[in-house]
């Protein structure tokens, strides 16, 4: 378990997008009448996108209101699930997976780049493009060692290639998603060992 | 080696497309309908027969689990909902499933809840595989615009819903209760059973949990029946499995292989083989983060199934074989499971809640020496207080790994608490 609880400073009032509501009508939908709280992850998700990636105590009350639900459940969930954020984050967000098979493969050269670059975990750079977590294992361990930035994996990576990554995130350059040393997915390096007929 | 001819997951890799009609091309959504009208013992029987396992980590046979559903409904809809919550530590199967083969988990999915009598499915995706369920959604769409879900399901006559869900990075949503509760919207914590969820599961009606492997495996086994697959493997461990390998080899690599491969041949013929030779291997934990760690004296000559893993004091789990060559530290390497497993804890009970930060602090202690070595018997006894005295099996899984270190590794831990005494004599 571990202890998480709301930022100190709120902002005064949440309110979700039209498109947003529209969204969320349709995630709702796919519930049976009465059964409207099974949106809860979905919608503060979504609440936590819009504000930034990170969630607020009004988003969550708002959350629960569109949902009848009391606001003591919906702060329940939004602080028992990690992938809420509870405070403020960086523009790219950087996960770090550092459970054992990325620890086996150098993920603490990684958080070596991250404190370099970024700082403590935590920390949001002055000009408010990164921070960084360590998280558990984000499944996709074969490549390892890897980070999830916002919605995508990044995957292995090299303290060299993570440090030229995080530099490109910064100012604004483009980046290759997936793994960063030419791998296909989860093929073994330099070509699969099987069905060489498919490639 | 199994041949490229008895694959189940010809595109694992995404060398072809996730589309509908790449997937087709492929043999998938074939003469679904005619599987359908077949009936309901039918595909139960096939799969009973084929002895599929569950491939989320306990290994139930998946056919009996399926019969389980009441056979008359009571006026209560059934539900299947698809376990797609893949975070055990080294697993990373169910992924490439859902980005590279989406349709053969959604036409298992039309089949198995067909053969539950379910008419909606749930698929519960972890939340940080964000572009995992973009791929799924769209596969999902797909099917619908291709009329092989909705009111007549690839012209069956069976009405099928698929919805995706999501999580948000909890663990503890793996185990099948656990999940329910947060599809319901709940704090993901594990229940009491029983009930059971083929009795009361989500919304109190019947379900079934299946892992993804689990379920999208379903289609080939109809098409080329149950005796093709068990043909594959041994009794009691048929077919081919997802092996997802990790850590210290030169090429590490998710791959399909038949139930039973030498772990040694697994390794070497499609992971380039441990880093530094086998001879420089020194432990491999061959089930996912939560099973008992092995030396290289078993490594030499087990087999990768269940039977044959248990009969080491081990599992075969999911199948995430994580190796570690003579270069770990590997009191390290547990202890940084143990933090896992204190992180992952959804803190309902006690000897979970407080007995897996203990059991990590203790094993920090023990990797940096600064313990007594008398605390090594009594971290053991912690381990058995905790095992089988909660609710669901996270706190099993914190013990076992601990378990295993002490049963193949105490002098290694001896040695250092030895040194670090003497060192700190000298001062």
């Amino acid at each position: 378990m571990s202890v998480r609880r709301l930022h100190e400073q709120q902002p005064e009032a949440f309110a979700f997008s039209e498109d947003n509501l529209v969204w969320a009508g349709e995630q709702i939908a796919k519930y049976p009448e009465g059964r409207q709280a099974s949106a809860i992850l979905p919608l503060l998700w979504q609440a936590q996108k819009q504000g930034g990636g990170w969630l607020s105590e009004p988003a969550i009350r708002c959350v629960a209101d569109m949902l009848d639900m009391p606001y003591i459940r919906a702060l329940e969930v939004a602080t028992f699930y990690s992938m809420f954020n509870l405070s403020p984050v960086g523009e790219h967000f950087v996960q770090l997976c550092g459970t054992t098979p990325c620890w086996l493969r150098g993920a603490d050269d990684l958080k070596a780049v991250c404190r370099k670059i970024i700082g403590e975990q935590g920390n949001v750079t002055e000009d408010g493009k990164l921070s960084w977590l360590e998280v558990e294992c984000l499944g996709a361990c074969v490549n390892a060692p890897m980070v999830q930035i916002n919605d995508d994996f990044f995957e292995d990576l090299t303290a060299d290639t993570f440090e030229r990554l995080l530099e490109d995130l910064r100012h604004g350059r483009e980046v290759a998603t997936g793994p960063q040393n030419g791998r296909q997915a989860s093929a073994p390096e330099g070509g699969p060992t099987v069905l060489k007929g498919n490639m | 080696m199994l041949r490229d001819e008895d694959r189940i997951f010809t595109n694992i890799y995404g060398f072809g497309g996730a589309d509908l009609a790449s997937s087709q091309a492929r043999g998938d959504w074939d003469n679904t309908a005619d599987l359908i009208k077949k009936g309901r013992d039918w595909v139960i029987d096939e799969m009973k027969g084929s002895g599929l396992r569950g491939r989320g980590g306990a290994g139930f046979p998946t056919g009996l689990k399926w019969s389980f559903m009441p056979k008359e409904n009571d006026g209560r809809p059934h539900y299947l909902v698809v376990n797609a919550d893949e975070s055990e530590p080294g697993t990373c199967k169910d992924r490439d499933i859902m980005r590279h083969e989406p349709h053969k988990l959604l036409e298992g999915c039309l089949l198995a809840g067909f053969a539950m009598g379910a008419h909606a499915c749930y698929i519960y995706v972890r939340g940080e595989f964000v572009r995992e369920r973009e791929a799924l959604q769209r596969a999902v769409d797909e099917a619908y615009d291709a009329g092989l879900l909705g009111k007549d399901a690839a012209g069956s006559g069976w009405a099928y819903d698929i919805y995706v869900h999501h999580g948000a990075g909890a663990y503890i949503c793996g185990e099948e209760t656990a999940l329910i509760e947060s599809l319901e919207g709940k704090k993901g914590m594990p229940r009491l059973k029983p009930p059971f969820p083929a009795n009361v599961g989500l919304y109190g009606c019947p379900t079934t949990v299946n892992n993804v492997e689990s379920i999208a495996v379903a289609p080939t086994i109809c098409r080329r029946g149950a005796s093709w697959f068990s043909g594959l493997g041994r009794e009691g461990n048929t077919g081919t499995k997802l092996f997802c390998i990790s850590g210290h080899v030169n090429r590490p690599c998710n791959v399909e292989e038949e139930m039973g491969i030498p772990l040694k041949e697994l390794l070497e013929r499609h992971a380039g083989g441990v880093r530094g030779g086998w001879d420089n291997l020194l432990a491999v934990i061959p089930g996912g983060s939560s099973v008992p760690l092995l030396p290289k004296d078993i490594c030499d000559t087990i087999r990768m199934d269940f039977d044959s893993l248990k009969d080491v004091q081990s599992g075969l789990g999911t199948a995430g074989v994580i190796v570690m060559d003579k270069s770990t530290d590997i009191v390290k390497a547990i202890a940084r499971i143990s933090y896992f497993y204190k992180h992952e804890s959804c803190g309902q009970c006690t000897p979970c809640r407080e007995g897996t930060g203990w059991m990590w602090r203790v094993m920090e202690r023990l990797a940096a020496g600064r313990a007594q070595p008398k605390e090594i018997d009594m971290l053991l006894q912690v381990t058995k207080q905790i095992e089988g005295h909660t609710i669901c099996a996270l706190g099993d899984a914190a013990a076992w790994p601990v378990q295993g270190l002490i049963r193949h590794f105490r002098p290694e831990i001896e040695a250092r608490l030895a040194d670090s005494l003497q060192s700190e004599a000298a001062e």
